[in-house]
């Protein structure tokens, strides 16, 4: 194994129990953000799609790389800007808000 | 020594990963939770202009008329989707994320086998499961999606052998994965990249819509540990640490469900749950218990003369966008001195705390939602309970009888209250698709019709009570 690799799996498994120990106490009304907000972050897989779309020598690698930047970059603005929504609602306000019912 | 700009690179990521734990650190506690969101919205930001530094990028219109269109959609979507399809937005956005890891891993194969780099086995293997997982996740992802937006059908899909057949695909998925591994061959990959993309369909489809919430959050796991396997393949440390971090809070966020709900993880996935149910339904209705209609008047009087009533939401409010008339009832009985309180069942609607979303929408403060534990003990002092489009959360079947698929979810015991009256559609099942006792019980007084025009007849009538 090289010694990247090995690194590379260090970090991943550092990462895990990162991941356990930041969340492991959320009150079950913020499940839903929290689920919407890490949906936003896994979107960093966008920076693959960068480096491959950034680098494709061949016209199937510029079409690989642009759906994959396509379909990051969806994952990441969409996923913040709903996260964003759904935690505005739970700021304290005093006016009721405008319906918002435009079906 | 590194030069400038991986310096900058390096210096970069490692900014943008802090900044993604102490974003989930803060999206954990309802007062910091949306500026915890955008922290994490930040350390994106930085990552992404960081990687356009990175050498290997030669031409930026491909990046930048991508993002340019990803970012149109989402934004637009994420701003105008209602609040109450939010769950398939999430589902929909995952598949999203799960599609690119798959494609970046498929795209790089590609191009290690043109320059005719001998690819490690440590490679291969990311490679092999980058593109798996986030096939998967992709499709599996769009299933849910379809079936939240009701464009399938809610109710779990079956057919004869279909674990044989599914148990084939997956075995075709592992076989192709070891040969790309073992051999490599382009061919080999894009088979296998077509085995994962049905067997994500096809692990979703027969599972009943109510175990959604369990499905999205399993998928939301699996694109995050798709992108930290893409971080593998392109020696990116900063996907590894996003993505693990994603697919291990998702994992956590996935058990939490399942043991609201009582079931196992591998209960849910393969529980073929209609199957059982219908012959249960068939022997409740067989009881010949009737039902007892009541009319919005009646109602009004109920709910005007109570001291305390809980209001127990359900997906019947969320499709019904009934969520403000709920809120305005609640708020004219409490001009008229009544107890009003709200009772959360955690699996409630399609997400957890998908009913907290709803009704902080509609401003309903923060201490009159009660979670299950809580209001459980309060039942037998409740005059009313008013069960707005919940089902399967208040069937005491879950309790009471050993033969029902959902014995021993915990519910929330309103049969125990001293009147109960049921919003509902119709005489339609839960998402479960099992018939549910408190409808017949002596209790129990059905309004039926949609959520939003009963509670708003109801308020009506109040007026005049």
């Amino acid at each position: 194994m090289s010694q990247e690799l090995v690194l590379g799996i260090y970090v991943f498994i550092m990462a895990i129990f990162v991941g356990f120990e930041v969340i492991s106490r959320v009150p079950s009304v913020l499940h839903t953000p929290l689920m919407s907000g890490t949906n936003a972050i896994h979107g960093i897989v966008v920076l693959g799609a960068f480096l491959v779309a950034g680098s494709a020598d061949t016209p199937l690698l510029h079409a690989l790389g642009f759906i994959a930047v396509v379909f990051g970059a969806a994952n990441v603005f969409g996923g913040f800007v709903v996260t964003d929504r759904m935690l505005e609602m739970f700021k304290k306000r005093e006016a009721p808000p405008a319906e918002k019912k435009n079906a | 020594m590194l030069d400038v700009r991986a310096s900058v690179i390096a210096v970069s990521y490692i900014v943008a990963a802090v900044l993604f734990i102490f974003g989930l650190k803060q999206l954990s506690s309802p007062g910091t939770a949306r500026a915890g969101n955008r922290l994490a919205a930040i350390g994106m930001a930085l990552a992404l202009a960081a990687t356009l530094l990175d050498r290997q990028i030669v031409s930026f219109w491909t990046i930048a008329i991508g993002t340019l269109i990803g970012a149109i959609v989402g934004i637009y979507f994420g701003r105008t989707v209602q609040m109450t399809a939010m769950p398939q937005m999430v589902a929909l956005f995952n598949g999203m994320g799960g599609g690119t890891a798959a494609l970046v891993s498929v795209a790089e194969f590609l191009r290690l086998s043109r320059i005719g780099d001998p690819i490690g086995v440590g490679e291969a293997t990311s490679i092999v499961l980058g593109t798996a997982i986030g096939a998967i996740s992709f499709t599996g992802s769009i299933i849910a999606f379809g079936k939240l937006q009701e464009i399938l059908p809610g109710k779990p899909l079956q057919f004869p052998l279909q674990r044989l057949v599914n148990a084939l695909i997956l075995l075709a998925v592992i076989a192709l994965g070891v040969m790309v591994v073992m051999s490599g061959g382009t061919a080999t990959l894009w088979a296998l990249f077509a085995a994962a993309l049905l067997l994500g369909a096809m692990f979703v489809l027969p599972i009943g819509g109510g175990d959604m919430p369990v499905v999205i959050s399993i998928l939301n796991s699996l694109t995050g540990l798709a992108a930290a396997l893409t971080g593998f393949v392109l020696h990116n440390q900063m996907l590894v640490v996003a993505g693990v971090l994603v697919g291990a809070s998702g994992t956590l966020l996935t058990l939490l469900m399942s043991t609201a709900m009582n079931r196992s993880v591998g209960n849910v996935l393969f529980g073929a749950f209609g199957a059982t149910s219908s012959d249960a339904g068939a022997t409740a209705s067989a009881v010949g218990h009737t039902v007892r209609q009541t009319t919005p008047e009646d109602t009004a009087i109920a709910l005007a003369y109570a001291r305390s009533v809980v209001i127990v939401p359900g997906y019947g409010l969320a499709v019904a966008e009934a969520q403000h008339t709920v809120r305005e009832l609640a708020t004219d009985l409490e001009k008229r001195g009544v107890d009003v309180k709200y009772a959360i069942h955690p699996v409630a609607g399609r997400m957890p705390g998908h009913m907290n979303v709803l009704l902080a929408e509609a401003n309903v403060p923060y201490d009159q939602l009660l979670e299950m534990d809580q209001v459980n003990g309060q039942f037998p002092q409740t005059d009313v309970v008013l069960v707005v489009g919940a089902n399967d959360v208040v069937n005491p079947a879950a309790r009471d009888d050993p033969s029902s698929p959902i014995y021993g979810m915990p519910i929330l015991d309103v049969d125990r209250a001293r009147n109960i009256i049921v919003l509902k559609r119709s005489m339609g099942h839960g998402f479960a698709g099992i018939d549910n006792a408190l409808f017949y019980h002596e209790k129990t007084r059905m309004l039926f019709g949609d959520a939003r025009q009963s509670l708003t007849q109801v308020g009506q009538a109040l007026k005049s009570a």
